[in-house]
């Protein structure tokens, strides 16, 4: 920390000397160009290790023999204990758990892109119809209504209807994002000019074939922001795998990770390779896609 | 399936209703609504029929009984309603979330926007940073709430044993008055993500010249935040506001990973009790009680921010 501040020290005072003209040195400041603030950039830096930190201790302690535990665990390990991977890999069948929760988010996240956007469609375009902006209402409302409330009614339906599974699950995601979805869809269909709709009509397109054919391509952006937040939402839950699914050969990657916590707490370095493998398949395509996904939500965010 | 060419169009117009012709007037291919948009919606109206609305009408339904949540179960009016307000573990599950809300949602919205202000302004690596920043809304909360744990149970109170700081030197999670800073640290920590892009997404949308403006009158750092930045995006702070307030009402990941609602049932949230209670404690019908009056409280809470938040964006 000290070394990046005098860094930062001397890189102030070299971006500081080429003039002391206060006007001169707004207008290129404005311009975007030199005329960074190095104090600030090494303070946001300082202040994002406390997004590195629980990482970090997650890798070396995912390494280490549980001899090499205690004290504050920052250490590095001293002897690397590879085989902490292999025993979590087992102990939580990792292959059948990570496929689980690869099925669901994929299933989920299609399915909610091949259906939301057409219901947000066919109400979109018919908001002045009363029986369409009713159901407009109906689904948006759904926002205010807390899990919690359907949480203990809707685990006993599914178990009913044999929807305990994953296919429940991915049908629960599809079904209560409809609320937020079709709130930003429709914002964004209508700022979609109604004429290329209308020319494809003349020209004898059905309604489908103009919703897929033109429609639906011209959705890439919103499509992106929704899938991106349906992929995060249904790998990354927690409470809606645990109170549906009732095969354990169904869990997802974080049901997992609950269901074992007394056997990871004798074996602390196999839980964390655990958890680091839990999060690794996210973060992996994140490291890749950041800006998209970044972009993404942000969309969503604005509407 | 749909009316399409002009010529039958017309056709449509003339032999239908009087109702289609006003439609017609309001845009021309008005008759083309046929069947496909019906067709678009229904599957959709039905499943969410059954799957939500069912539920929420079954949870009302089953907070007038005393269902265990399996076999018979008869009608008991009020009483459950009239029970939970004298319950002690209830009552502290509501004060034990209320806590946690707003004290996360207060900090998580200071954290936020001064890190997306920093963010913003012209600094090196500002793609990187941001990305850094935005990666804890990619992890599973209960996954890096396990990982947290064991931070605050095992590293924090060596770290403060070797410092000196005996207050530290026990968990955080073994008692209930220092448990909650730990699960309000976590809950900061993972949602700040979410809004710092929020928060950024409005400070773009300020223009630069009305900074430019501001500096001419020299206006101190401090002083442009508050008469220029927060007035130009009090929008997006009350967006925060109510999404934050709402999600942290429902804290629950959180607290399983941290506590467990434990020591006892000392940190248990609303959603957390419902869960144990409903599932595991055959109080069904008495929790879909508590998840009803739980419903009531976040719809009105959420107003009343909304209505609160909305007149000081006008008056700002």
């Amino acid at each position: 920390m000290s070394t990046s501040a005098s860094e930062t020290g001397t890189l102030v005072g070299r971006t500081d000397t080429p003039t002391t003209v206060r006007t001169w040195r707004r207008r290129r400041r404005d311009r975007g160009g030199p005329g960074v603030n190095w104090w600030l950039t090494a303070l946001l830096m300082v202040l994002a290790l406390t997004i590195a930190i629980p990482l970090y201790f997650a890798v070396v302690t995912a390494l280490k023999t549980t001899d090499q535990l205690g004290g504050t665990g920052f250490g590095l390990p001293t002897d690397i204990r590879w085989a902490n991977f292999a025993d979590a890999w087992r102990l939580t069948d990792f292959p059948t758990t990570a496929l689980n929760s690869a099925l669901i988010t994929v299933g989920a996240v299609v399915l909610t892109l091949l259906t939301n956007s057409m219901v947000a469609y066919a109400i979109a375009r018919n908001m002045n119809r009363r029986l369409f902006k009713g159901l407009y209402y109906y689904f948006v409302s759904a926002l205010f209504v807390p899990f919690p409330i359907i949480m203990l009614p809707v685990a006993k339906e599914t178990a009913i209807l044999h929807l305990d599974n994953r296919l429940g699950l991915i049908l629960l995601y599809v079904v209560y994002g409809l609320a937020f979805n079709i709130f930003i869809f429709t914002a964004y269909i209508n700022s979609i000019p109604r004429a290329l709709e209308e020319a494809a009509a003349i020209d004898g397109a059905s309604t489908w074939a103009v919703f897929w054919r033109v429609i639906f391509p011209l959705l890439a952006p919103m499509n992106a922001t929704v899938g991106i937040l349906t992929c995060l939402w249904a790998w990354n839950d927690f409470l809606l795998p645990l109170v549906i699914l009732s095969d354990p050969g169904s869990a997802t990657l974080p049901l997992v990770q609950y269901v074992f916590q007394s056997q990871f707490q004798t074996n602390y370095p196999a839980a964390f390779a655990s958890y680091l493998m839990a999060m690794a398949p996210l973060l992996i395509v994140y490291v890749f896609a950041q800006r998209w996904v970044i972009s993404g939500v942000t969309r969503g965010a604005v509407k | 399936m749909s009316i399409q060419t002009p010529s039958r169009d017309e056709q449509a117009g003339t032999s239908s209703g009087t109702r289609d012709g006003r439609e017609q007037s309001h845009r021309k291919p008005g008759v083309r609504l046929a069947g496909a948009f019906y067709l678009m919606v229904l599957p959709a109206f039905l499943l969410f029929f059954v799957f939500h609305t069912i539920p929420v009408l079954q949870g009302v339904y089953y907070s007038f009984t005393d269902s265990p949540g399996y076999g018979p179960s008869s009608f008991v009016g009020l009483r459950n309603y009239i029970a939970l307000f004298t319950d002690p573990r209830v009552l502290h599950a509501y004060w034990f979330t209320f806590l946690i809300a707003a004290v996360a949602t207060i900090l998580v919205n200071i954290v936020s926007l001064a890190i997306a202000v920093g963010l913003n302004s012209r600094i090196k690596f500002k793609n990187g940073l941001r990305a850094i920043y935005f990666i804890p809304n990619v992890l599973a909360i209960l996954v890096i709430g396990y990982i947290f744990n064991y931070l605050f149970s095992n590293s924090l109170p060596a770290l403060a044993t070797k410092i000196g700081i005996d207050s530290l030197a026990t968990s955080l999670l073994t008692k209930a008055s220092t448990a909650w800073i730990a699960i309000v640290i976590l809950a900061v920590w993972q949602s700040a993500a979410f809004n710092i892009i929020i928060y950024i997404a409005g400070l773009q949308t300020v223009p630069t010249e009305m900074y430019e403006a501001a500096d001419l009158d020299g206006a101190s750092p401090w002083r442009r935040f508050r008469s220029i930045t927060f007035p130009m995006i009090a929008g997006f702070f009350t967006i925060n506001m109510v999404l934050s307030l709402k999600g942290f009402l429902q804290i629950f990941d959180h607290i399983v990973a941290l506590t467990g609602g434990g020591p006892g049932t000392d940190t248990e949230s609303v959603a957390l009790l419902i869960y144990k209670g409903g599932f595991q404690g055959g109080e069904y019908g008495y929790q879909s009680a508590n998840s009803v009056v739980f419903f009531i409280v976040i719809v009105g809470f959420s107003i009343v921010q909304l209505r609160v938040l909305r007149r000081r964006e006008v008056e700002v």
